[in-house]
């Protein structure tokens, strides 16, 4: 039976669905609970990374060192990930503090288009004699060929592993086969899938990856994250049980966590709505969501135009400077109509 | 005066273009590494000399040249910097190198006219840099500037990718000492959009209630209008505005379309500078004959 590795996310892509706001005791119960459930990789930190607490992005409530640091006391036998956008975060300030204080598999994200952008992080990273993954994100807006010529440089940069992000939502399972077959097939090291559920798809995207020839898939507890959330780590564990995979995950406590801690991170813990499905359509980043509802209210805007805006703009992950732009665009644009 | 450019990529074209129409300065010798570059095509066809073995060249004609821009990358300048310090060059840094004298034309000009070398810090913080210090001018209060800037990815060529990481820390450092402010962040996108999207900044300050909109609008207008007097595309996407607990600032620059086309005004907001830079000191110590 082939076994899959499950990446739990949730104190990093959950801190989107948290605005940010992860309390001390909320990293220190989930952390705790996670080692006890035997999940291998826990990815702790901002949603957007190390050193992503800004304005742009949103503040973290607790500081990348805390959070770190917290986490890293109640893991054992689980290693402490920590994710890293070049551009966002830089080596000196982010990166090297997270390895002294004993983060171990580093996930070294960027736009799907970009992987060159990764190569001074991998190799600094697998210089130090950790593990480095490269990170796509927002792969619905490459084909399979190209995700592959940007996967390869990251596997000679000295990757382990490449994890495809549909970091939108907007992805369909046979979109999901295409990537990751083609990768599976081009790459010497493994390749994993990260979900959104803008579209309803994470589990059956996150099976269609595992089928496709996937090595790891990395998910979050209850399907904790942006938008209209991540792949539930419980519910992809069972479907793949039920599948014939092994995950090696203690399922009963995957379960307890997600309805005894994760449950009560929120009173509105993110689902499929209006918002996320347009989002999903239009191929904008989950993160987006929240500041775009907020934004739109303020000009008095329908959220899913500015949505379809951003989308047709091809606006990144990254870019929410551009909601203001395009809000205040907009809302001149419905104010000279008038006229 | 006469010129020499170290780096025939993107910005080093650029700058033999916009060198090629000065009244104050001529290019003497364009050298890089490689044989034949597009860049080295172009430099062939108007006639100017190149060469492949990059700062060796200048070495062995060190008096041929008064000027030296360094187009290369950060490491590159490194083992540049030494050497032409050693043939007492004026050295204009375009790399995020960070070494020599920081300069900003818009806010520093006149005391950077008799330095030896100069950098230029970051396309970014050009752009960003000196709307951080209008604010801080008109807000003295604001204890943390955040600038994000977004490029296309067609206009980023391999020495910007291979730098990020400095780029991020030399734009931050380059706020700090510039705006005074206590705290800073600098952020770089990549986009690749098609058609490219043109450079695009934003500037936030932190702060907890409503400026004076009017003088924060004075001083980002007169900052702008300084900027504009060497990079004619640098323009005001956003005014001002307040939210909550930030002020917010966007700007775009759309470059002349020398080497690159328009969209590529992060790289033509550095070789604007560095051509303000360059005529400065040219016009300063002399024309040579």
């Amino acid at each position: 039976m082939r076994e899959i590795l499950l990446i739990d996310s949730t104190l990093r892509d959950g801190s989107h669905a948290k605005r940010h706001r992860f309390t001390e005791e909320e990293i220190r119960s989930y952390a705790a609970a996670a080692e006890q459930a035997r999940v291998k990789v826990l990815v702790a930190g901002h949603g957007n990374g190390l050193g992503a607490s800004t304005l742009q992005i949103g503040k973290s409530l607790v500081t990348d060192d805390r959070f770190l640091r917290i986490t890293k006391t109640e893991l054992k036998r689980t290693k402490l990930g920590v994710l890293i956008i070049p551009g966002l975060g830089s080596i000196k300030d982010d990166l090297e503090p997270a390895l002294k204080i004993g983060a171990e598999v580093v996930f070294v994200t960027c736009h799907c288009t970009e992987a060159d952008i990764t190569q001074k992080y991998i190799q600094y990273t697998c210089r130090q004699g950790k593990e480095a993954i490269g990170v796509l994100m927002m792969t619905h807006m490459l084909d399979a060929q190209g995700l592959l010529t940007e996967a390869l440089k990251m596997q000679e940069y000295g990757a382990s592993g490449v994890l495809l992000m549909d970091s939108a939502g907007a992805l369909l399972p046979k979109d999901v086969i295409e990537r990751i077959s083609l990768l599976v097939k081009g790459l010497k090291i493994n390749v994993g899938f990260h979900a959104h559920n803008n579209l309803g798809m994470a589990t059956a995207n996150s099976l269609a990856a595992v089928e496709a020839g996937a090595h790891f898939i990395d998910a979050t507890s209850r399907g904790f994250g942006a938008g209209a959330g991540n792949g539930s780590l419980e519910l992809i564990a069972a479907v793949l049980q039920k599948s014939g995979f092994e995950t090696g995950l203690d399922l009963y406590k995957l379960m307890d966590i997600s309805d005894n801690i994760t449950a009560k991170f929120t009173d509105k813990p993110p689902d499929v709505n209006g918002i996320t499905i347009t989002s999903g359509l239009a191929g904008v980043f989950s993160g987006f969501c929240p500041i775009v509802v907020k934004t739109a209210h303020k000009f008095d805007l329908d959220a899913r135009d500015v949505l379809m805006e951003l989308g047709r703009r091809k606006i990144v992950a990254g870019q929410e400077d551009y909601i203001t732009q395009v809000a205040v665009e907009l809302a001149n644009k419905k104010q000279n109509e008038k006229m | 005066m006469s010129v020499a450019i170290l780096g025939t990529g993107n910005i080093g074209s650029d700058l033999l273009i916009k060198i090629g129409r000065s009244r104050y300065v001529e290019c003497a010798l364009f050298a890089g590494r490689s044989k034949d570059s597009k860049g080295i095509e172009m430099a062939r066809q108007m006639g100017i000399e190149t060469s492949h073995e990059s700062i060796a060249a200048i070495e062995r004609n060190p008096d041929r040249y008064d000027i030296v821009f360094d187009a290369t990358s950060a490491d590159s300048h490194a083992i540049h910097s030494p050497v032409l310090k050693k043939l007492d060059k004026c050295v204009i840094d375009m790399t995020p190198a960070h070494t020599g004298w920081t300069c900003i034309p818009a806010l520093n000009i006149s005391e950077c006219a008799d330095k030896k070398e100069i950098n230029l810090v970051t396309c970014g913080g050009q752009a960003t840099i000196p709307i951080a210090l209008a604010i801080m001018r008109a807000c003295p209060e604001s204890e943390y500037i955040e600038v994000v800037t977004s490029i296309a990815s067609k206009s980023a060529g391999p020495g910007t990718r291979s730098n990020i990481d400095e780029y991020v820390e030399t734009t931050r450092d380059g706020i700090l000492s510039f705006s005074g402010v206590k705290k800073a962040k600098a952020i770089l996108n990549l986009n690749p959009a098609v058609p490219p999207i043109n450079m695009h900044n934003t500037i936030y300050a932190e702060m907890t209630a409503e400026p004076d909109l009017k003088r924060v609008r004075e001083k980002v207008h007169d900052m702008i209008k300084k900027i504009q007097a060497y990079v004619p595309g640098y323009h005001l996407k956003l005014e001002p505005l307040f939210e909550v607990d930030r002020l917010t600032v966007i700007n775009e620059v759309v470059g002349l379309g020398d080497y690159l086309p328009k969209y590529a005004g992060n790289l033509d907001i550095m070789t604007c500078a560095a051509m303000a830079v360059a005529e400065e000191y040219a016009r300063r110590n002399g024309r040579r004959d």
